[in-house]
């Protein structure tokens, strides 16, 4: 059977993990390597970074991070932020990344997730969707929320699908940061709505909330950062627990 | 050592990297002559199958592939090349393998691609020698092996039984990446490159 996956999130600038990070036998909280086989170890089962570097020409320091990371990592990784060519995605393939997940650049030229698809294969495209409620509509927002966009989420997430997206990070801007668990409704009418894998994000506090959102929605897999980072959930325990709720993990 | 089939289907960075955290020697294979340079085959392949036929048909490998009597172990699409033919772009593959590659049916309830990690049962093959039955590997896929009883050493589901790893003679594919596959990965390529036939 098909597991349901724990996801960590870990934000990346100039290839240094950001964020406070709280791990007691970490040596360098900022050396992602270290910190993704850490995850590894403790049983993730797959990990986003989020390259948040500002500028272009440090973009190289990225690519040597994901080849470093590639390299000592033997679980599965995605990486997104500032991804906005053919050309970006391949230098990161190459480099020995899983995924790639693309937002803004999608929403801006939609062909983008085709061309990617074509070029690499649907299961190399993730499409990261930050929506938030605006007058009892779901609306696709850019910028971490601050930009609102025309398009409607569950429509973007639709046409994404036809794209050629491979898989769908949606991500509650509503309940991000909030913990006060995931945005079950949405993400089970999204999980429902297509036939590529989901990733729930936004608003994991406490064990409950995976139980809740693996129970009450067909998402595949859920995602979430600060409880992991800070060692508030402790994956093992987390996975325990879920299969108490016979919910399908790999222990 | 091993010899990886160098034809451009997809990227072989994490498997060079795997190979190289486990220790096992590796260089690659770009013509005929360089398939004697090694004791152990690999043939990697990540996207559309019709497409990496068509490159590995491009280097000229593919007769002096089947004609290998050293283990062969096909990874993904790699594996999916070692079949008769494959339902992604109606294409005759090597046929090494006498089974079939067909698409996921989505009529089944189930997503596709097949992302992520899924427990297998094998057949106690060298191959899972040290691997428990039940254990999960990593999967990404749309197209899947049909299962073959004669040809099948390990199985998975999803919608319905299909090979996660076959074996006819020394040939061997597995539908999973094991270089993404955690410690059982590991050690499934560790088996590998310690096969004798």
């Amino acid at each position: 059977m098909l597991s349901k996956r724990i996801i960590p999130c870990l934000d990346v600038k100039d290839g240094r993990t950001v964020k406070g990070v709280n791990f007691v036998d970490l040596k360098d909280a900022g050396d992602p390597v270290e910190l993704a086989w850490q995850y590894a170890q403790q049983g993730a089962d797959e990990l986003v970074f989020l390259d948040i570097t500002a500028t272009h020409e440090r973009r190289g320091t990225t690519i040597e991070m994901v080849k470093s990371v590639a390299r000592q990592l033997n679980i599965p990784f995605t990486i997104g932020g500032g991804i906005t060519s053919i050309a970006d995605a391949e230098a990161l393939l190459n480099s020995g990344a899983d995924k790639i997940s693309i937002n803004s650049a999608a929403v801006r030229n939609p062909q983008l997730i085709e061309d990617l698809a074509k070029a690499f294969g649907v299961q190399f495209v993730v499409l990261a969707v930050d929506t938030k409620l605006v007058e009892g509509r779901n609306m696709v927002h850019l910028n971490g929320g601050r930009l609102i966009t025309e398009l409607e989420t569950e429509d973007w997430i639709l046409r994404a699908e036809s794209l050629g997206a491979g898989e769908i990070l949606l991500t509650s801007m509503d309940h991000d940061g909030t913990k006060n668990g995931f945005d079950c409704l949405l993400l089970d009418k999204v999980a429902r709505s297509i036939n590529i894998p989901v990733i729930a994000s936004g608003g994991a506090g406490k064990v409950e909330h995976f139980t809740e959102v693996f129970l009450q929605t067909g998402v595949d897999a859920a995602l979430a950062a600060s409880v992991f980072h800070f060692g508030e959930i402790p994956i093992p325990l987390l996975k325990e627990e879920l299969k108490k709720h016979n919910i399908p993990v790999r222990l | 050592m091993i010899g990886i089939v160098n034809y451009g289907a997809g990227n072989i960075f994490s498997l060079t990297s795997a190979l190289e955290r486990l220790n096992i020697p590796f260089g690659m294979v770009n013509t005929e002559a360089d398939l004697d340079k090694y004791t152990h085959i690999i043939i990697p392949g990540v996207g559309h199958a019709g497409t990496a036929m068509q490159k590995l048909e491009q280097t000229g490998l593919v007769g002096p592939i089947k004609a290998l009597k050293k283990p062969v172990l096909g990874i993904c699409v790699g594996m999916q090349l070692l079949t008769e033919h494959s339902e992604e772009g109606n294409a005759n593959l090597m046929g090494i393998v006498p089974v079939q590659t067909r698409l996921f049916n989505k009529d089944q309830g189930i997503k596709i691609p097949h992302m992520g990690w899924n427990n297998i049962s094998h057949k106690n093959n060298l191959l899972f020698e040290g691997v428990e039955t039940d254990t999960q590997f990593y999967f990404v896929h749309s197209y899947f092996i049909e299962y073959n009883p004669t040809f099948d050493i390990a199985t998975a589901n999803y919608g319905m039984p299909f090979s996660a790893a076959v074996q006819k003679d020394n040939f061997y594919g597995v539908q999973f990446h094991p270089e993404k596959s955690g410690t059982a990965g590991e050690r499934l390529l560790k088996n590998f490159s310690n096969l004798k036939l």
